[in-house]
């Protein structure tokens, strides 16, 4: 199992605030993630979480406070500095967001294409292999999204990232709309990755199963604001009214 | 009046001019962005000939049969009047005249603007909607240089030589019709057609589809990659690309007829 240095801080989010108009989104955010930890960060619909990591990889901009990633102030960054940081991180969106107009192989590809010109078609081919072994899904190369379920969506999402080999990688409701199965498939499949590729990882979900299996610390969000962190059973075992709805109604499911 | 915060609100009629200004900077800015991003390394020269493809190739049907009709439609149309006359021997002139300095660009322009023009809107702004040109920036790779560069190139290289194939169907399509009434012969025909256009006016007409070409790209571009709104925004953005490029190409047409009428 990956050993998680508490010494090294890869990404370090101080007092982060963030509006869209008069909506508060994020009000006062403060979050660690150490090198080899994955931090899970729940919290109900519309709750801020998928801004606070749109900040975090620069495709939004903060109102206030500070991100830095791998000790880099992102808001600071200029374009080509920016680009060199998103090298070391990946994104997988919610929505897979997976070019429609290529196949799957194509996908992949065209990161590894453009940020490694020198590459060889044969080296390219056999980086998109290892990607494809690594997630389970070979024999999808030649497949286009469109014919994809959409859990080998996710993994295919999940894959493109991975093709760059960053050091951090950041989940956006990795098993939102999946059944049961699928959804522990992608469970498992997360934390592998963090095995295979040393990854550090900021996973955004309303799933309390997810969030379970594949955090070593969750972070729980309400109205733009952290009102828990920890371990699982440190966060599960307070009164929060909030945290007890959030595991009861997980329970029932 | 005020709203319900206690604001102000601006007249309906200062806040869209507001708006068309806000408009405007910003699109002035995006024009300005394709300039700086244009001319930088690395060119992604594989999209932009698959831009050519789309662009040019796949518009030659229809840029072929509406030539052919209009060379054929305006010799007809130009006849009875010409005969009045007794000077049928001007048809192939005025027709080629006519072609170069002001049909085959527009007619070139307003095809592509339709059919390019809401192709490009709407692929961009599905790929926006969908979060595939946000994919693009996580993956460290420039959007608006692998998208925006690209396809304005091409509509701005492709649309001159689209016009250029328009304007020589069309003459094909005249030279048919004066054929079956006159029999005259294709070398007096072209002959007598290109007797009276000058240089000038094929410089002309080439300024007139880059420009045109330029438009559509930048217009479409601009309404893709900042589309919002789910799938309507789909459809909005195929939808104000393909007007707003119209309208603008009529208003070029007119300030480039008269510089290039002044410079005559």
């Amino acid at each position: 199992m990956q050993h998680i240095d508490m010494n090294e801080t890869v990404i370090s989010i101080r007092d982060l605030y963030k509006s869209f108009g008069e909506k508060h989104v994020l009000e006062g955010i403060n979050l660690d993630l150490h090198k080899g930890e994955n931090v899970a960060v729940l919290g109900r619909s519309g709750t801020g979480k998928s801004v606070l990591i749109k900040i975090i990889i620069g495709l939004l901009k903060p109102d206030a406070g500070t991100v830095k990633v791998l000790g880099e102030e992102v808001s600071q960054l200029d374009d080509v500095a920016l680009r060199a940081l998103r090298l070391k991180v990946g994104f997988s969106f919610q929505s897979s967001a997976l070019y429609d107009s290529m196949t799957v192989g194509e996908n992949l590809a065209f990161p590894l294409k453009r940020n490694n010109r020198e590459f060889t078609p044969e080296q390219i081919r056999k980086t998109i292999d290892i990607v494809l072994d690594a997630i389970g899904l070979p024999e999808t190369i030649n497949q286009l999204p469109a014919e994809l379920s959409g859990g080998q969506k996710k993994r295919i999402g999940i894959g493109r990232t991975l093709i760059l080999r960053p050091e951090i990688m950041l989940y956006d409701e990795p098993t939102a709309g999946l059944d049961p199965i699928t959804s522990m498939e992608l469970n498992r499949l997360i934390n592998a990755v963090k095995e295979r590729f040393n990854t550090s990882s900021i996973i955004i979900t309303h799933d309390l199963t997810c969030a379970k299996s594949v955090g070593d610390k969750i972070a729980v969000m309400d109205d733009g604001k952290f009102i828990s962190q920890g371990t699982f059973d440190e966060v599960f075992t307070g009164n929060e009214e909030l945290i007890k709805s959030f595991y009861d109604y997980n329970f029932i499911q | 009046m005020s709203s319900t915060n206690d604001k102000p609100d601006k007249p309906i009629i200062t806040a869209k001019i507001d708006g068309f200004f806000l408009l405007f900077y910003d699109f002035s800015l995006f024009v300005l962005r394709f300039f700086r991003e244009a001319f930088r390394p690395p060119i992604e020269v594989e999209e932009f000939i698959h831009q050519c493809y789309q662009v040019g190739y796949k518009s030659l049907a229809l840029v072929t049969v509406t030539g052919f009709i209009t060379g054929v439609v305006f010799t007809e149309q130009s006849r009875p009047t010409l005969s009045e006359f007794g000077v049928t021997a001007w048809l192939p002139s005025l027709v080629a005249i006519a072609i170069v300095r002001a049909l085959a660009p527009l007619i070139a322009a307003l095809i592509c603007a339709g059919k390019v023009g809401s192709s490009i809107g709407a692929e961009l702004a599905s790929m926006k909607v969908t979060e595939q040109i946000d994919a693009m920036e996580v993956s460290a790779i420039n959007p608006f240089r692998y998208l925006v560069v690209t396809r304005v190139t091409a509509t701005t290289i492709c649309l001159p030589l689209l016009m250029f194939y328009n304007a020589l169907v069309g003459c094909m399509g005249s030279y048919l019709d004066v054929h079956a009434h006159e029999q005259t012969s294709l070398i007096s025909f072209f002959d007598s057609a290109f007797t009276q256009v000058t240089f000038l006016d094929f410089s002309t007409a080439l300024i007139k589809s880059v420009a045109y070409g330029f438009t559509i790209g930048m217009v479409s571009c601009y309404q893709g990659f900042n589309a919002s709104q789910g799938t309507m925004g789909v459809g909005k953005a195929a939808n104000i690309s393909v007007v707003v490029s119209m309208f603008l190409i009529f208003i070029e047409e007119v300030i480039i007829v008269h510089v290039m009428n002044a410079i005559r």
